[in-house]
């Protein structure tokens, strides 16, 4: 009988079917348990009578249980599925492999759509749980529309076919039933599938076990705010605002920590050099944050003031609109050229646009209907008023948010009407130049904001409190201009200026916040969140402005291996003159700035990572330390290798390295001698330098083999940078057999040989030379210096704790979530 | 008219003003004969690599110093020169996305971007082939 023709009833060996199946019964049972759950919170939501409303809410928690428990249990299954290595699965197959450890099994389970879908999923349970027991404000509606958007994630895991059209992607899809591989009809095929392909090389780093948990929790989080106003948009009560903080402040806190986490990855592992390059997935996390935090400060006015109704609703509901539109721009493929980072297009790009428009346009619409409601006070906010500049930074944070997303868009724009508009020269400056002005406008914002009382202020009062903190930020920024000041000037004086006053902005935002919490608040830290989340926000800011104002490059080659080449048509390159990579032989000490660099030696861990070891020599202090980037073949068929950087951490600077490009020594050397002729005192040239003949040594050496004779050239090798060495090349004759001693200049990759007497009367002997880059292993490296990186990981951990402090003080003082 | 109606009127022109700045500093595609006629202007390139004519790159004489020829789907040819290190995959790509400017008769390029199997992504070729069968 042959099985191998009926695929139906061939019977595999060594599959583990089991789990998949489980796999496949729990998504499909978690979209019908979510979708019950969101009808039937819909119907308590609305319920006339306490009877039916219990009713239904009862059976609504019901269903929301169970699809808790399904998310959960395919959590599970596609852990199990990973960490056992079952290959047999694609996912499995496709993002793992057995060399692994298991953190970074962890890693491969977010690695792809299916599972970080799940992953977010699962936090919108653990938020739906604490929602459904603890929120007091109508947490049926607000359940309603987490539910609906936990349907719409179990959609796009189901995998399944409707009418010919594939809804989700499975995670549990089995190789065999994606893949058309001949192998794949044998019923042993599992014995050939060893291993997988393994996790991104870029992957296979500590902040991307990390990261991805965080940032999603981040943007599951923002489901919330977005469920509160369309429950009161449904309802006509805006009463959720009072409730709407504590979560908004932890979403805010959560997603700023998840984003910057990706920041500190990026600057880690990948080699742009840098932490924010404002790639479009950068920029679809970070839109969210900007409207998220806005939306909170006109919260806030809300409930003070009764005004900012309208701009409340908007931004809280805006803030998940923009999550939705990012998850569709960075997984539907659409970004194409213009990002390095997004999802591979798994064809859900009609059912990634669905998942976008059912939340947009129904909130839209609904938000119109309700326009006239969100009434808004006649009175006029006093300019010295805290909500009338809350309000003001809250709009250029949108605003802000509004360039980047509109200059995010634009391969949407050209999909749309088949443009063919391409991203400016310089999009890192394209964006800074905007957004150097949000940050000196928000640092001020947030410096004088908090000592303005709502409604109005007395100015004499505000002249006392904010004496003292102008005059130490004046003080303070004075001294860093005058000592340290801004390097980077390759934009202009414009740009100088404007990071002058960036820093002086961010500086100032610092020290009034923390005058403002040991000075006016008394230290109390009961009510300081703000204060401490404002601090941190101006170190963030500082960090940036004063990283960005110093950074250097300093792998400029000192020594010149090209200095001939430095010609005057270089300099005048039209893209300016990089030239930043220097090149590093095995074994030689090279000039290199402030220091002396030496490739010492270099080791392959276990896992086939090539570790290059370099010792740093400072010029002054004599000071040394070694750095260890490291280089790892690509793997998933893509060709190359990924360099992870290596970082000297100071206090006040990192030294940043990587490698840029790495040769070896090869055994087989197919570079030629090129003979040459010379004569005592005469010099011949070399594509570096010049080579002189000095003398012609006989049997200088006294202890040589009885019988056999030398003839020792004196050469000396002088390259254009007039670094000199002695080559002492020659031929030992003995008898008939004559032998060639070759002699080596590594740092000039130059092989010099002694080839035969030309013509002795005139002096005339012939010379080999032979330049070859194969003579050792080479390296070229990028290093940066990097001043006050920890400024910026030190606020960023401040704000957290900041809207952490915040989040607690709302729910201290609601005595509920 | 309320301040904060005004406010947020000239916050929105700003927006304007400053979108319609960036449009101008947005760039566009060419194809080589194009990108010539443009001498000194940013353009984008989309290419394949000539591989008629050897790459001119070594480290040891220069690390910052590539040069190499393209050609794009009409046919175009130039000859490019990259002042930084030679991508490693370069020579592998099926396409390249060259930003720069001609000068003469040389794109002098800022950026290279291949399009190959990003090292971000999964590679979607790879995934076709089976592992070998290496027992049988």
């Amino acid at each position: 009988m042959n099985t191998a023709s009926n695929p139906a009833t061939l019977q595999y060996i060594g599959e583990h079917l089991l789990p998949g199946q489980f796999g496949y019964f729990f998504t499909l049972l978690s979209l019908v348990a979510s979708l019950v759950a969101s009808f039937a919170f819909a119907k308590a939501f609305y319920a006339n009578h306490i009877d039916d409303e219990k009713s239904w809410n009862k059976l609504a928690k019901i269903a929301f249980g169970i699809e808790v428990i399904t998310v959960v249990a395919s959590f599970i299954i596609l852990t199990y599925v990973i960490t056992n290595h079952l290959f047999e699965y694609k996912y499995a197959y496709s993002h793992s492999d057995k060399s692994l450890s298991f953190e970074y099994l962890l890693s491969c389970f977010w690695e792809g759509q299916e599972g970080s879908f799940l992953l977010w999923s699962f936090w919108h349970c653990v938020l739906g749980m604490i929602i459904m027991y603890k929120v007091k404000w109508r947490p049926n509606g607000v359940m309603m529309t987490l539910s609906f958007v936990q349907f719409l994630l179990a959609s796009m895991v189901i995998g399944v076919f409707i009418f010919g059209a594939k809804v989700g992607s499975s995670p549990f899809i089995l190789l065999r039933e994606e893949m058309n591989w001949p192998i794949l009809s044998r019923p042993d095929y599992l014995q050939f599938i060893k291993d997988g392909t393994g996790l991104n090389t870029t992957l296979q780093n500590y902040w991307m076990v990390i990261h991805p948990p965080v940032l999603f929790l981040g943007f599951a989080s923002t489901t919330v705010p977005f469920a509160f106003a369309v429950a009161g948009l449904f309802k006509k009560d805006n009463g959720w605002m009072n409730h709407v903080l504590s979560w908004a402040n932890f979403s805010a806190g959560i997603l700023g920590l998840g984003i910057m986490m990706g920041a500190a990855w990026a600057y880690e592992s990948l080699n742009f050099g840098g932490y924010w390059a404002w790639d479009p997935v950068e920029n679809a996390s970070l839109v969210p944050w900007l409207v998220l935090v806005a939306g909170i400060h006109t919260t806030m006015i809300f409930r003070k003031t009764g005004s900012s109704v309208k701009a409340s609703y908007l931004f809280m509901g805006l803030s998940f609109l923009l999550v939705i539109y990012s998850t569709f721009l960075t997984r539907s493929g659409i970004l194409g050229d213009t990002s390095v980072h997004a999802f591979t297009d798994l064809g859900m790009n009609a059912q990634l646009l669905v998942f976008l428009l059912i939340f947009v346009i129904p909130f839209f619409i609904l938000y119109f209907i309700r326009f006239r409601f969100m009434v808004e006070p006649t009175k006029e906010d006093d300019i010295s008023s805290r909500e009338f500049w809350m309000l003001v930074g809250s709009l250029v944070l949108v605003l802000s948010a509004s360039v980047i997303i509109a200059i995010t868009s634009i391969p949407v724009f050209n999909k749309i009407f088949g443009t063919n508009i391409a991203p400016p020269e310089d999009p890192e400056f394209a964006h800074n130049q905007v957004q150097v002005f949000v940050a000196i406008i928000i640092g001020s914002l947030s410096a004088f904001g908090q000592y303005l009382r709502f409604k109005h202020t007395p100015i004499e009062q505000i002249k006392k409190q904010l004496l003292l903190p102008s005059i130490v930020t004046i003080v303070i920024s004075a001294v860093f201009f005058v000592f340290v000041g801004v390097g980077y000037t390759q934009k202009g004086p414009g740009f100088v200026g404007a990071l002058y006053v960036g820093i002086l902005a961010s500086v100032y935002t610092v020290v009034a916040n923390f005058h403002y919490w040991l000075g006016v608040l008394k230290g109390k830290l009961k009510s300081a969140g703000a204060s401490v989340g404002h601090i941190g926000f101006g170190l963030v800011l500082l960090g940036i402005f004063l990283s960005a104002s110093n950074k250097t490059v300093i792998s400029f080659n000192t020594t010149g291996i090209n200095v001939l080449k430095e010609d005057a048509d270089m300099r005048k390159s039209p893209v300016g003159n990089p030239r930043e990579n220097i090149t590093l032989f095995e074994g030689i000490n090279t000039d290199m700035g402030k220091y002396m660099v030496e490739y010492t030696r270099d080791t392959t861990d276990e896992l086939n990572k090539r570790f290059f070891e370099l010792r740093f020599t400072d010029k002054k202090t004599n000071e040394q330390f070694f750095l260890y980037p490291d280089i790892l073949k690509n793997n998933k068929g893509a060709e190359g290798f990924s360099a992870n950087p290596d970082a000297k951490h100071y206090w006040l600077k990192d030294i940043f390295v990587y490698i840029t490009s790495f040769q070896d020594h090869s055994e087989e050397d197919t570079v030629a001698f090129k003979p040459a002729k010379i004569k005592i005192g005469d010099s011949i040239f070399y594509s570096n330098g010049y080579i002189k003949l000095n003398e012609v040594l006989v049997n200088p050496n006294p202890n040589r083999a009885a019988g056999t004779n030398e003839l020792i050239l004196d050469l000396q090798v002088t390259s254009k940078e007039g670094l000199q060495y002695s080559s002492k090349p020659g031929i030992l004759l003995e008898g008939l057999n004559m032998e060639q001693r070759l002699d080596t200049i590594k740092a000039q990759n130059l092989v010099l040989s002694f080839n035969k007497v030309v013509s002795q009367e005139e002096g005339v002997l012939e010379i080999g030379i032979k330049e070859s880059s194969s003579l050792t292993n080479l390296i070229t490296l990028k290093v940066y210096e990097f001043p006050f990186i920890n400024v910026l990981w030190l606020g960023v951990v401040v704000m957290t704790i900041g809207f952490m402090m915040s989040m607690l003080q709302r729910i201290r003082k609601n005595k509920a979530i | 008219m309320k301040k904060t109606h005004i406010i947020l009127l000239v916050l929105i022109a700003a927006a304007i003003v400053v979108l319609i700045s960036y449009t101008g500093d947005l760039s566009s595609y060419e194809t080589v004969s194009s990108a010539k006629q443009k001498q000194g202007k940013f353009v984008n390139l989309i290419v394949k690599m000539d591989k008629t004519v050897p790459v001119q790159y070594d480290p040891v004489k220069d690390p910052n110093y590539l040069k190499f020829n393209v050609q794009d789907s009409l046919g175009g040819k130039i000859s490019v020169v990259y002042h930084n290190t030679m991508p490693t995959d370069m020579e592998k790509s099926e396409r390249l996305v060259l930003k720069g400017k001609v000068q003469g008769d040389v794109f002098e390029c800022s950026t290279i971007v291949m399009k190959c199997p990003s090292k971000y992504k999964d590679n979607p070729t790879a995934m076709k082939e089976q592992p070998e069968i290496l027992s049988n």
